[in-house]
């Protein structure tokens, strides 16, 4: 019996068909019995003093079951968040950003919580609020976190939550040829998953069920039975497929508030947010990005110090974790001798800034690719050769002490610089860009699976990974189909129930195909392993005289099926076989800064050309090309459809993207009619993706992870483009018709 | 909140449904919330994101733009009535191949844009694609896999 092999092909995307016929139940088409529904009360601006909250008007309203403010919770309040214990059920004593909520209403419609909800008055004093980079490093401005939440903190004084230095050499201590010193600024944008969020909580017999579209249902089980001071056991969590995550569903926001909800009421209560509300409650970190570089004549980097202050929200969230984990790496995927990065993670009275693919990536990229881009040009040195000299061979440590280069990189940007016609002559107002992005991929996370092989030898896989558009089960089932020599038609992938799927850090970083893919190959193993256990007893024979490949059970009396096997080993009463793997990578290493080594790195070379109408600041992409180093690509479409998302994703946050504070820190661009993302008829007239597969990565059959790739230097490159060919040097995004064409003209009014 | 419901009578999906609806409902909720039909997607509810794309006589409506009251005696297809016989649209067929679906959640919408596009343009160029699903937002970004679904499903019909 042969064995087709499932890896490397364009299999189906499983769950496509449900998709494309309305199907699928996501979670706000989920149905209960009995259920209340849920609406959320907040105040106008970001930051406001809460006098008092007069529920006499809403309670009167018929159907309303209750109105739920701060006060009315044990105190102190229960607080809660990923990596700093910080935020509130509700707030408290004061608002902190626009659309942190005061009161929940909770009633038998949604007509009647809506009405309630605006029913319910709050007296409410506008303060002043901190919004910028520079009003949180301003002394003078209001603190935004309770000094007494972090007590021992000798920042707990400062709107700096916490700061890094990270580097190596002494950059101080060099005399490079041409320095270029800038800032650049990268601007707060939001996810706009197509799907808003929501969350849905009831009682059961041994505690509370979630269900919500979250990316990391076992963080998620984690804070809110920490907020609820309950075991882990007792809170069950349901993540039907996400519609769109990208980060903005990864990390707990108002499900604690919804548990508590649920058990008071002893129903199941649903709160579906607008899409107005859910731009309210995640963002990506905007940052002001300050960077010196030194080079050679020859375009070599002598040395890069960069100070990264990133502008987290009001609540930590994770949002820590990037800033230190983009400014760790921020000097991208070039040799650097000496550096020097400061990095800062500052409070603001702003959306609480958290996970956003690429995870601080593309807004340090903006800064360095862009400084790589402007010393070619003083240097002579073409774009593509300044990089390429600067670029590490496979295996060289770049970064001292951690993972070394570990991918063709020369290969991509040459194959980039083909595919693009990167020497073509340009024509009028055209101008092209190239640019490396570098991302670390995870470090310390486990991921565990549990691979179940039926009598039929069909074959259940149980995942904690979330499949949220990127085609997670597809990839597992073409894995677990060619180590088990089964269709993967045949594989059936569970996940999301924190009840029935085992251990996962988080379906993130671009993770999943490498950790969860190990895990199930692992799991396939211990199949066969046992397997080989059964077949021998059966055939009393001798376990060293059978050989388990995949689909085939091969003995010295000939070979058999799986389900010939399980058939003769089991016999009547039947059963299953049971595997379960684990992967934990490098595995966690205190003395790292981020606590492990990246397990790959995560590498893209995007080039792009575009058109720049002078009269108007209009751009046209007129050509991209996406080359990345994916080591194996398991499902080549799904690896080419996120690589190209990614892009689109980074041309809204490069061309057209950026939320809007008014002085109070109210967004006033709230929404799909003010916010403007890209349509269809804002790609790039001619769009290649380029894979790069020498099998060297640490995932299944050396696959690396993909997915953020796209967006990682789409800013420098879509920059460098648009400055040359509009002839200006602008260094914040997003570069928008408006600020191109005053930049057009303030070039021209400078000419002699 | 307390105004009187109305009659109204509703043919979707080629049944026909009497139902009484409060004044101030939607299409877009009369479909998902009353019949349950939950293929028709809810994000912006200001007809701006196109999620919730149905087909009203045959046009693409934002169903979160339309009173259902004003349906009475309507048509309305929504993405549930595309297949036909356990057979996928060649639309729908169309997007599983290219690859056009990612998170999916966009994409009952931009199916039923494409199905009225295509019904009033058989045979469109790569630009009246674009022309013609402007309004529908894809976060995924599967759009240049999205206009090819539409230019194979139109050619598969041809």
């Amino acid at each position: 019996m042969t064995t087709p092999d499932w890896i490397g092909r364009s299999h189906e995307r499983i769950g496509a068909r449900d998709r494309v016929t309305g199907a699928l139940r996501y979670t706000a088409d989920l149905s209960f019995d009995d259920v209340l529904h849920v609406k959320l009360v907040q105040v106008g601006g970001a930051r406001s003093a809460i006098r008092k909250v007069d529920r006499c008007e809403a309670l009167k309203v018929p159907g309303v079951e209750c109105v739920l403010i701060a006060d009315d919770l044990p105190q102190p309040i229960a607080r809660f968040g990923p990596a700093f214990a910080d935020r509130p059920i509700l707030a408290t004593g004061e608002t902190k950003f626009f659309g942190e909520p005061v009161a929940a209403v909770v009633a038998k419609t949604k007509d009647a919580a809506d009405a309630a909800a605006a029913l319910v008055q709050v007296d409410a004093e506008p303060l002043p609020a901190v919004l910028s980079v520079e009003q949180a490093l301003d002394p003078d401005s209001a603190l935004v976190q309770d000094p007494s939440l972090r007590p021992k903190d000798p920042l707990a004084h400062s709107n700096t939550l916490r700061e890094w230095t990270f580097g190596w050499g002494n950059p101080s201590e060099v005399a490079p040829d041409l320095v270029i010193e800038h800032d650049y600024r990268f601007p707060m944008v939001t996810h706009f998953a197509i799907e808003p969020h929501v969350f849905i909580a009831a009682p059961d017999a041994n505690g509370v069920t979630i269900w919500t579209p979250t990316q990391h249902v076992f963080v998620l089980q984690r804070v809110v039975a920490a907020a609820l001071k309950w075991p882990i056991a007792k809170v069950r969590i349901v993540a039907p497929d996400p519609g769109g995550g990208f980060g903005g569903k990864g990390w707990p926001k108002f499900e604690p508030l919804l548990a508590v909800l649920a058990l008071r009421l002893g129903r199941p209560v649903r709160l579906v947010l607008t899409l107005e509300e859910t731009f309210q409650q995640a963002r990506r970190t905007s940052a002001r990005i300050h960077a010196k570089t030194g080079f050679d004549r020859a375009g070599r980097i002598v040395s890069q110090e960069l100070n990264t202050d990133f502008l987290i929200g009001a609540y930590a969230d994770i949002g820590v974790r990037v800033v230190s984990k983009a400014s760790y790496a921020a000097c991208g995927p070039y040799r650097t001798p000496h550096a020097k990065v400061t990095a800062r993670a500052l409070l603001s009275h702003t959306t609480p800034s958290t996970a956003f693919r690429g995870f601080g990536t593309p807004q340090a990229s903006w800064a360095v690719e862009s400084q790589l881009t402007e010393a070619a040009g003083l240097l002579g040195i073409d774009p593509v050769e300044i990089r390429r000299r600067n670029l590490p061979r496979k295996g060289e440590a770049f970064i001292p002490n951690d993972t070394p280069a570990d991918g063709d990189w020369a290969a991509a940007l040459a194959s980039a610089e083909r595919a693009l016609d990167w020497h073509a002559p340009l024509a009028k107002n055209r101008g092209r860009g190239i640019a490396l992005g570098l991302k670390s991929s995870s470090t310390a996370s486990a991921s565990q699976a549990i691979v179940r092989l039926h009598y039929d030898a069909s074959v259940s896989v149980l995942s904690g990974t979330s499949d949220m558009g990127q085609g997670a089960r597809t990839v597992l089932a073409q894995i677990a189909g060619k180590e088990l020599g089964v269709s993967p038609d045949r594989v059936v992938i569970t996940m999301g129930d924190t009840s029935i799927v085992p251990y996962d850090s988080s379906t993130s970083a671009s993770r999943s195909t490498v950790f969860m893919g190990n895990a199930v190959i692992k799991a396939c193993e211990q199949i066969r392993r046992q397997l080989r256990v059964i077949a021998a007893r059966a055939l009393e024979v001798d376990e060293s005289a059978i050989d388990v490949v995949p689909g085939e059970v091969r003995t010295p009396k000939g070979a058999m099926s799986y389900a010939e096997a399980m058939q003769a080993g089991l016999g009547p009463p039947r059963g299953e076989i049971i595997g379960v793997g684990e992967e934990r990578g490098g595995g966690y290493r205190p003395e790292h800064p981020l606590g492990g080594r990246p397990e790959f790195w995560e590498f893209m070379c995007t080039a792009v050309e575009v058109e720049v109408d002078p009269d108007t600041g209009m751009v046209d992409v007129t050509r991209l090309v996406l080359a990345s180093d994916v080591g194996k690509a398991l499902n080549p479409q799904q690896v080419e459809t996120q690589d190209e998302g990614a892009a689109t994703m980074g041309v809204g946050h490069s061309l057209m993207e950026e939320l809007i504070l008014d002085g109070s820190g109210r967004i006033v661009n709230l929404g799909a009619m003010d916010y403007r993302i890209p349509t269809i008829q804002d790609i790039p007239r001619e769009l290649h993706s380029v894979l790069i597969e020498n099998e060297d990565g640490p995932g299944p059959y050396g696959a690396k992870g993909a997915g953020e790739g796209g967006i990682l230097g789409i800013g420098g490159a879509i920059g460098a483009a648009v400055n040359q060919a509009a002839g200006v040097k602008i260094r914040d995004l997003p570069l928008t018709p408006e600020r191109i064409w005053r930049a057009i003209q303030s070039a021209r009014s400078e000419l002699p | 909140m307390s105004l009187g419901k109305i009659p109204v009578g509703i043919e979707v999906n080629q049944r026909s449904f009497n139902l009484e609806i409060s004044p101030h409902h939607t299409l877009l909720d009369v479909l998902r919330d009353e019949l349950r039909l939950t293929g028709t997607k809810e994000c912006c509810s200001e007809g701006e994101c196109g999620a919730c794309t149905v087909l009203v006589n045959g046009q693409a409506v934002c169903s979160c733009l339309v009173l259902a009251v004003e349906l009475d005696g309507q048509k309305v297809t929504t993405i549930e009535g595309l297949a036909s016989d356990g057979h996928l649209d060649p639309i729908q067929e169309a997007f599983v191949t290219t690859g056009a679906v990612q998170c999916g959640f966009c994409i009952p919408g931009m199916i039923v844009a494409a199905r009225q596009l295509l019904s009033s343009n058989p045979n469109p160029s790569r630009a009246e694609i674009q022309e013609g699903l402007a309004g529908n937002l894809c976060r995924c970004g599967g759009y240049s896999r999205i206009l090819d679904a539409v230019a194979l499903a139109a050619s598969s019909r041809r």
